[in-house]
């Protein structure tokens, strides 16, 4: 394995300075030059449809793809429980450098501390933007916001519009988008799905797509490209994520060249609701903040059948309260979700599977009255009712760990720059912030960080710095990677085997999420890497797509995107078994302390793992980017 | 259970459709309707047929993304759920189902019961936005908003901008979305500044796009996934004359036709 150093490019100066300098130092483009340079930008969830919008304000010309009808159906708007600034709003003791703190350990230390700092001060600065949008966030009466709490943090620094607060910081990018479309400043490629990279003399310069409608493959050319495509949860099939987001363009990337950095920090959410049947197309997750009000429990006795509200309390084990006296049901993530399961292993979940444990709102209505609760949860416990059936204002919610969010993604620098010069990466898409485990709030915060405040920056400095030579599409590498992707298709539709692509990423998540999911072990990751490749296999021999490649045809666009997956489940687990440690998200079975927690090794994993692609077949090449902290204090992460 | 499926097939926009009868056996309670439409696109590849394209992403009712008609009914008429929250428990063994596109000559079929919705963005375009430039915020608690203001605000923001009330509208109105959005930001004491702008060029826009006007029918609230009242409609309508009559200036410039093309 290589030792290539990369460098982060981190600016000098103290903590609280490093931004300012950065941006002091950045080169600046002339506002009548900006119309000359474009960008293309992927995406047009928080980070894409906010870094859109912003790019267009200053006056560049920016180009903007989604796969959907519309921007506003990116996955963002599915985010339900708040966003975290450290306003201090509450006098409750919370600060900037707080945020930064939280945020460095609930990520259990495995992120880039100059960035984190950076997030926590941005974060002040996306609630004045989204106020001023128009983001209708909840108030309290004197007209002032309103905050609560959220996992693995002792304040109440977390602002919310009811359990939709994605949607309503969707709208309000959205609609900022929308109003540069109408100046000009952007254009809009909806229906569009970006196939392939471009990179010309090592630069990014452009991108392959497909017209979703006419299934036309088309160039576009441009100075920066910035990818904003989300996370790759869907990896496991069944996870929380919508069901078209895929890893297809930051895949592609790496293919290109792009480093991929983490892959196995994957989150799994705590509070989802159990999986039914084997027809389910996914699960749906309840806010975290349903853990400050829910009390979380299961039977002490094993197989007690009775109904949860005739078990009385000395029956019942709140074990998060009992293991983690101090943060209680508010332990972050990756703790919560490790020990629903191990209770669930225990034979002590409920639920006609046994995978599940309560999440009980019956003290809290006590306490608060039932419209309060009703006010602050309203939306989710109608959600749970649609799909279960059941009121959970009179019996207690079933809940159960599901694939969420995804830490890892394309390895990028201080800039949101990677290592292709030129293509830049925002939101989930990049590794950035959250180390091995992101806390509660903290997505939707750094999604508007990259795309409002850090892209903005570091683009325009990019375009000042470097010369561009002029390139358009009829550069021979954009005909050589259109011809790649007119290959691929065509691959695909002509194989004419037995299966859909819906059957086999249906079998390769279930493969992940046995071997690769809460906890893994170097057999179960031996095991894994022996079986995709054989499944792999299949699927390039047995995949069946009806219909041809010049028309809209969902199917062809899931085979793409599940052949993007299994060689992505490839690296997981590659990035997995190589990571002998327990941080975060990233559970391996050899690596506990004697009471199941998590046991990091600092002194051989305090780095960043960064992938480098060399070819089908061939291994792929590790490149560290050694982690160093001088602010917060190497500790293990205590809950109790 | 088994049920019998009439769905509108269509291959693409200018091409003539027409109804295929389907059935699907071994549905269970605990499916989504979704789900049970993807149990019978498996069996379609499986035949070689072309599987029944409709839109979905999310599945748990917020991104807009789904709707066609069942029976004749937006989403299918359970009140407040999307398509994709409709859950079989809501059928029966037999049940005879027809499935459509929203039908509305602002919406022209894409393929089978995909439509094109991109007129919405274009009304949004028009002025459904406040302008706040990057940067240019104040501190977010020096706006004070009265609490009853946020809350209506949110509840007209909570439109999926899914399209179902233009589908349930026999004049497809799209006066249900338009409303919502200008009441989201015409009661907010941010959207004060464009409010007669914005009320003028978005009714404007709605026309241009080619969707009717309100008659009180009320069927778009009816069928509204996210139960956005039609109250919104009548706050639009005074808005409207209120930005006619107090003109800022003179002569008041509506926006023209965005330049996105069709």
């Amino acid at each position: 394995m290589g030792t290539t150093m990369l460098d982060a490019r981190i600016p000098s100066g103290p903590i609280e300075q490093k931004w300012d300098n950065c941006r002091f130092e950045m080169k600046l483009v002339n506002p009548a030059n900006r119309r000359k340079f474009s960008i293309i930008i992927v995406g047009s969830g928080l980070a894409g449809a906010a870094a859109a919008a912003s790019l267009g304000q200053q006056g560049y010309q920016v180009h903007c793809f989604s796969y959907h009808d519309s921007p506003r159906r990116a996955h963002s708007i599915a985010a339900q429980g708040g966003i975290n600034a450290a306003k201090n709003y509450r006098n409750d003791g919370d600060s900037i450098y707080r945020l930064f703190y939280d945020t460095v350990k609930g990520g259990d230390f495995r992120a880039r501390e100059a960035n984190v700092y950076r997030l926590a001060q941005l974060s002040v600065n996306i609630i004045d933007q989204c106020v001023a949008q128009g983001v209708p966030f909840a108030r309290e009466y004197g007209g002032l916001l309103d905050t609560r709490s959220f996992g693995g943090v002792q304040v109440s620094r977390t602002f919310y519009a009811r359990g939709q607060t994605g949607q309503q910081l969707l709208l309000g990018a959205y609609q900022a988008l929308e109003e540069q479309i109408a100046a000009g400043t952007v254009k809009m490629h909806s229906r569009c799905e970006m196939l392939d990279l471009v990179v010309v003399d090592g630069r990014a310069r452009g991108i392959v797509t497909r017209n979703l409608v006419t299934g036309a493959i088309e160039c576009h050319a441009a100075d920066v490209v910035v990818l904003a495509t989300g996370g790759y949860s869907n990896v496991f099939n069944l996870s929380t994520n919508a069901k078209a987001s895929n890893c297809t363009a930051i895949w592609r990337a790496h293919r290109r060249g792009a480093f991929f950095a983490n892959p196995c920090f994957t989150q799994i959410h705590p509070t989802c609701i159990p999986l039914t049947s084997e027809h389910q197309s996914k699960l749906t997750l309840m806010s975290e903040s349903l853990r400050n009000d829910g009390r979380v429990w299961v039977p002490k006795k094993k197989g007690d059948q009775r109904s949860p509200n005739e078990i009385p309390e000395e029956d019942r084990d709140y074990y998060l309260e009992r293991r983690y006296p101090s943060f209680g049901n508010l332990v972050p993530r990756d703790i919560a979700s490790r020990a629903a399961k191990e209770i669930c292993d225990e034979g002590r979940g409920v639920g006609s599977s046994g995978q599940g444990v309560y999440l009980d709102f019956r003290d809290a209505i006590q306490r608060m009255g039932l419209e309060v609760v009703r006010e602050k949860y309203g939306n989710l416990f109608e959600i749970y009712e649609k799909i279960t059936g059941e009121d959970a204002y009179k019996v207690p919610m079933r809940i159960y760990p599901a694939p969420h969010y995804t830490m890892g993604g394309l390895w990028v620098d201080y800039h949101l720059m990677s290592n292709v010069p030129g293509l830049f990466v925002g939101g989930e898409a990049n590794f950035s912030d959250h180390g091995a485990n992101r806390l509660g709030a903290s997505a939707l915060m750094q999604g508007l960080a990259d795309g409002y405040f850090i892209i903005p920056a570091t683009v325009p400095n990019y375009i000042a710095a470097n010369p561009l030579a002029k390139v358009d599409t009829s550069h021979p590498a954009f005909q050589a990677v259109k011809a790649d992707v007119e290959k691929r298709i065509s691959t695909m539709l002509s194989i004419n085997g037995k299966r859909s692509a819906e059957s086999f990423l249906r079998e390769l998540g279930k493969l992940v999420w046995d071997d690769c999911g809460m906890a893994r072990s170097e057999q179960s990751l031996q095991h894994a890497l022996a079986e995709i490749p054989k499944l792999r296999d299949e699927f390039w021999h047995n995949l069946r797509v009806i219909g041809t490649g010049e028309e809209l045809n969902q199917s062809l666009e899931k085979a793409g995107r599940v052949a993007d997956f299994f060689e992505l489940a490839e690296l997981l687990c590659i990035d997995a078994l190589h990571r002998k440690e327990s941080c975060g998200g990233h559970f391996r079975v050899e690596y506990q302390t004697p009471d199941g927690e998590a046991r990091r090794d600092d002194e051989n994993f305090s780095y960043c793992a960064a992938w480098e692609w060399k070819g089908e077949g061939v291994a792929p090449e590790l490149h560290k980017e050694p982690l160093t902290f001088e602010y917060v204090h190497l500790t293990q992460r205590s809950y109790k | 259970m088994n049920l019998f499926l009439k769905i509108w097939r269509q291959s693409r926009k200018d091409a003539p459709g027409e109804f295929k009868e389907y059935q699907v056996r071994d549905i269970t309670p605990d499916m989504s309707f979704l789900e049970m439409l993807d149990a019978l696109n498996e069996d379609l590849n499986a035949r070689g047929e072309p599987p029944v394209a409709f839109e979905h992403d999310c599945r748990e009712g917020i991104c807009g993304s789904c709707g066609f008609l069942i029976n004749g009914v937006a989403h299918g008429g359970q009140r407040g759920t999307t398509v994709c929250q409709l859950s079989m428990r809501f059928f029966k063994d037999g049940d005879r189902l027809t499935l459509e596109p929203w039908r509305a000559s602002a919406f022209p079929i894409i393929r089978d019961l995909v439509v094109d919705r991109s007129a919405f963005d274009r009304i949004l375009q028009a002025g459904g936005f406040i302008s706040a430039p990057t940067g240019s915020a104040p501190d977010a608690n020096a706006i004070l908003v009265p609490k009853e203001a946020a809350d209506t605000a949110f509840d007209a923001a909570a439109c999926i901008g899914c399209g179902a009330c233009v589908a349930a509208c026999p004049n497809a109105a799209a006066m249900l979305f338009t409303s919502a959005k200008l009441t989201h930001l015409n009661k907010l004491p941010q959207g004060q500044p464009q409010r007669d702008q914005r009320t003028l060029n978005m009714a404007a826009a709605m026309s241009r796009e080619g969707f009717g006007s309100c008659t009180n029918h009320g069927e778009c609230e009816a069928v509204c996934p996210k139960e956005i009242p039609i109250e919104f409609i009548g706050n639009m309508n005074r808005d409207l004359i209120r930005a006619a009559w107090k003109r800022r200036r003179e002569p008041l410039t509506l926006s023209e036709s965005p330049k996105d093309e069709r």
